[in-house]
């Protein structure tokens, strides 16, 4: 498969950058403490999570590569958006199938989140399978 | 007449009902078993026979239910549970069968858990049934995902305190816990929760996963500020009726895993046997066939691990009868579907000392990825989660257990100079932290009121509005953990901004979101690089040698330097008498004469009894009960033998009454008789740390008595059933082995005079 072995902060050092370019590295003391590495560098990447789904796959576990796959799509998408989404996703928020699947095209088109829009369309017809599509409140 | 009335009339019932009706288990509830109800451990009527059904790829009937009438749950399940791979060969198998290879060295975890990918909710709660309590110990000790167990803390205080908070993260990593979580009497003082715990964690060793358990929004976005490296408050339910009551669906909560995944925070799901139950839907199932459900639909989501075993619900589920084993049967299930397992032991179930024990035993035992999920580090009292399991009060109970059964609960013994130290040095932090951020100035007398309190009932610190008001500035400004590490090392915390940035820089590489990972010295240990490859003995985790001394300093162990050191002879040569040699011992002459033979090591090793009594004024009260009862007495030192009978007959064939006393250094003591077997005494104190002077002079007077030709009342020696032995024990064995140090096989008995300094 690939020559990826664990833990990746080791393997990967080379490989890996920051949200803002920088390398594994440069995620020194010093250079926090010049403000050249800032809160921004210290969240996860796509690429790291990609990894970290080849290596979970590698033992076996698909569906944990699977869900580190689909937050790879969530890297770059906003906490609104995420909170939006997880908000439709509750029982009864979505008034029917449409919003679910209106918003599994944005996701889809604006990210290039194709795993998580054909989870948000799983949901959309579990949900209307299930009648979930109800006012709670 | 007037007799018989002033008599109490008897009782209707054997009296030993009202003694335990007044012992702390029946503080306990006990529920009828009930299947209909939803009170049943296992094997609920009403719970469906495993079966699956595979067409065109796709999963078209689990368990008995047809895919146009899944719920959400089996729906959820069936499309990403199941591995239609290995399904067809897993289903087929056995259950029985399937059991025994969980408890067969031979077959190892790899394959077990490949099978159990492809089993429905309903053959692994059959799989499960057929497992007696030490078969599911032994299964979970080979099916653990981390080789290494370890453990998790809580860490809250009634008062949102930050400095106490700090103090007490410091103290839970000082004691090794690898996890620390925290949530809060008031919701909005999360932030400040955050930086009080995050701040503590850092120092003495980095690498405690920390989580902050709040609402969701709110603890994602802890997370994103660098705050928090774990988050576990993701409930599932085995019902769907739970589930939409609880307000989520299989997909929120799958989503909201992913979320988490995103912003690079460990995560792990909620489940827990009597949760449906509690919330009113629990479709008459079984509590270990709903967990099943819970376990499948969590593996299905792609978490790496679980929080399960009863959790809020353990004292429901233990309530109910076998729930004791179906709660660790849930941990068991949760590591064969290859999920981390923190397995409970997060509640108080019971409040029966007995019963909480031994439910910590599977867990503690066997080793789970996390034996608690949350070991209240804190004062019961202090735990916003409502008690532990274990708490605050009971830690050293915990690390008893560990070194009794030579098993690994995580956790290492504190000293009192070290608690001392990460206390202070933690609140130091946290305070110039907050100084520096402009957030607080905690007075001196704040601090310290905190260093050496237990819990905050002791504290005088922040009023309740001063916390709400730290906390809304975090968050208002944007703080974040960069700016805590600037903080720590502009005050000069340097290794504690250091320990926080290694916390940081794990989350670019992810390492950690991988199943069962941790952080020791530095390094990830999880079941990627930490595999549990145990195989039968001395295979898989052993404590090490290092480890093992860690595990067995107890605090305050005692050792033979101890009981035989300079401080422990406090009557070394402050006797009211010195004993003179005065040749060998004489057969006597005088028939109301009683001979007290004293052990080897009288006066000359052991200076007091067990009980802490001075050996001379033991003498002196044998001496004198002797003479009060109008006997004479005469002192030998018996050194062949320092056991009691033979000491008290020695004496006995010495003394011209045929009566002698016999009594050891350590305070045991015995009337004999010249011509009685050596183990038929007359009168025997065995219990010497519960005999009085006052009992050795009876003692003294009735072997003058029996001298005399009479029959005296025995002396007893009352006893209330404390556990004396536990208490004493080891002094004792320490003490005698001095006087069987002191015996020489050949010597003769030798007479003794007493010189009185006066």
């Amino acid at each position: 498969m690939s020559d990826i072995s664990y833990p990746v902060m080791d393997s990967a050092a080379d490989k890996l950058t920051t949200a803002t370019g920088k390398k594994l590295s440069d995620l020194t003391l010093e250079n926090v403490l010049a403000g050249t590495v800032t809160a921004a560098d210290f969240s996860i990447t796509r690429e790291a999570l990609l990894l970290q789904a080849e290596v979970a796959r590698l033992a076996s576990r698909r569906t944990l590569a699977e869900n580190f796959e689909r937050a790879s799509e969530l890297v770059g998408v906003p906490n609104e958006t995420i909170f939006e989404i997880y908000e439709l996703l509750r029982p009864g928020r979505a008034a029917s199938a449409d919003v679910l699947k209106e918003r599994a095209r944005h996701m889809r088109s604006v990210y290039g989140a194709n795993r998580i829009a054909t989870f948000l369309e799983e949901a959309a017809a579990a949900y209307e399978r299930r009648s979930l599509f109800r006012r709670r409140y | 007449m007037s007799d018989q009335n002033s008599k109490p009339p008897l009782p209707n019932r054997w009296q030993r009902f009202n003694q335990w009706d007044k012992r702390p288990l029946r503080l306990d509830r006990f529920a009828r078993e009930d299947a209909k109800n939803g009170f049943a451990a296992t094997n609920s009527p009403a719970d469906p026979k495993p079966s699956l059904k595979i067409s065109q790829g796709k999963v078209v009937q689990l368990d008995g239910v047809a895919e146009a009438d899944f719920d959400l749950i089996d729906e959820f399940i069936a499309r990403h549970h199941i591995d239609l791979s290995v399904a067809p060969e897993a289903m087929a198998l056995d259950a029985r069968d399937f059991a025994r290879s969980l408890v067969d060295i031979n077959i190892p975890r790899s394959e077990l858990t490949r099978l159990a990918k492809g089993m429905t909710p309903a053959k692994l709660a059959e799989v499960m049934g057929h497992l007696s309590t030490v078969e599911l110990m032994f299964a979970q000790t080979k099916l653990r995902a981390r080789r290494t167990p370890a453990n998790q803390a809580h860490v809250t205080n009634a008062k949102d305190d930050p400095l106490q908070l700090a103090a007490d993260s410091a103290t839970a990593v000082a004691l090794g816990f690898d996890e620390i979580e925290t949530t809060m009497r008031v919701a909005s003082n999360g932030w400040a929760n955050a930086l009080g715990c995050v701040v503590g964690a850092a120092v003495g060793r980095g690498g405690v996963l920390f989580q902050c358990s709040i609402e969701e929004a709110e603890e994602l976005t802890i997370g994103m500020a660098g705050f928090t490296s774990y988050a576990e408050t993701v409930s599932v339910y085995g019902t769907e009726g739970s589930f939409i009551d609880g307000d989520d669906t299989p997909w929120s909560k799958a989503f909201l895993t992913t979320a988490y995944a995103a912003r690079g925070i460990k995560a792990r799901c909620t489940s827990g046997g009597g949760s449906e139950l509690l919330m009113g839907y629990h479709d008459a199932h079984s509590i270990l066939y709903l967990e099943a459900r819970c376990l499948c639909l969590q593996r299905g989501m792609g978490v790496q691990g679980t929080q399960n075993g009863g959790i809020d619900g353990a004292p429901l589920t233990y309530s109910v009868p076998g729930g004791g084993r179906e709660i660790f049967a849930e941990n068991v299930m949760a590591a064969l579907l290859d999920l981390e397992c923190a397995s409970g032991n997060d509640t108080r179930a019971s409040s029966s000392e007995i019963r909480v024990g031994a439910k910590i035993m599977p867990a503690l035992v066997s080793g789970t990825d996390f034996i608690c999920s949350g070991f209240g580090s804190i004062l019961s009292y202090d735990n916003s989660f409502a008690a532990s399991l274990f708490n605050g009060e009971e830690i050293e109970d915990f690390l008893a257990l560990q070194r009794d059964f030579v098993v690994e609960g995580g956790l290492t013994p504190l000293t009192e100079d070290r608690a001392l130290d990460v206390r202070r040095r933690a609140v130091d932090a946290v305070a110039a932290v907050m100084e520096e951020l402009g957030l607080a100035q905690p007075r001196d007398d704040q601090k310290a009121s905190v260093v050496f309190a237990s819990g905050s009932l002791e504290t005088d610190t922040f009023s309740a509005g001063e916390v709400v008001a730290i906390s809304r500035k975090i968050k208002d400004s944007g703080i974040t953990a960069t700016d805590v590490i600037k903080a720590l090392h502009k005050r000069g915390f340097v290794e504690e901004a250091r320990n926080l940035l290694s916390m940081l820089r794990l989350r670019v590489a992810g390492d950690h979101l991988q199943t069962a990972a941790i952080i020791r010295d530095g390094r990830i240990l999880s079941a990627i690089n930490d595999p549990n490859d145990y195989a039968g003995p001395g295979t898989g985790y052993r404590i090490s040698e290092e480890r093992w001394r860690e595990i067995s300093q107890m605090r305050d162990s005692i050792g033979r330097s101890d009981v035989f050191g300079l401080g422990a002879r406090p009557h070394d040569g402050n006797s009211a008498y010195a004993l003179i040699p005065a040749g060998s011992a004489a057969l006597g002459r005088d028939e109301k004469e009683v001979v007290i033979g004293l052990s080897p090591a009288w006066g000359i090793d052991i200076h007091e009894t067990t009980a802490g009594h001075k050996l001379s004024d033991v003498l002196d009260a044998l001496i004198s009960g002797i003479e009060n009862a109008g006997g004479t007495y005469r002192v030998v030192r018996v050194r062949h033998t320092a056991d009691t009978s033979f000491l008290g007959l020695t004496a006995a064939r010495l003394s011209g009454s045929g009566y002698g006393i016999g009594i050891q250094a350590k305070g045991t003591a015995v009337i004999h008789q010249k011509d009685r077997y050596p183990h038929m005494n007359v009168e025997l104190f065995s219990m010497a740390p519960i005999t009085s002077l006052d009992h050795y002079h009876r003692l003294g007077a009735n072997a003058a008595r029996f001298a005399a030709g009479e029959n005296p009342e025995p002396v007893l020696v009352a006893y209330n059933g404390e556990a004396l032995l536990a208490k004493h024990h080891v002094k004792t064995a320490l003490l005698f082995a001095a006087e069987t140090g002191a015996t020489d096989p050949s010597a003769l008995p030798e007479e003794l005079r007493l010189e009185r300094h006066t």
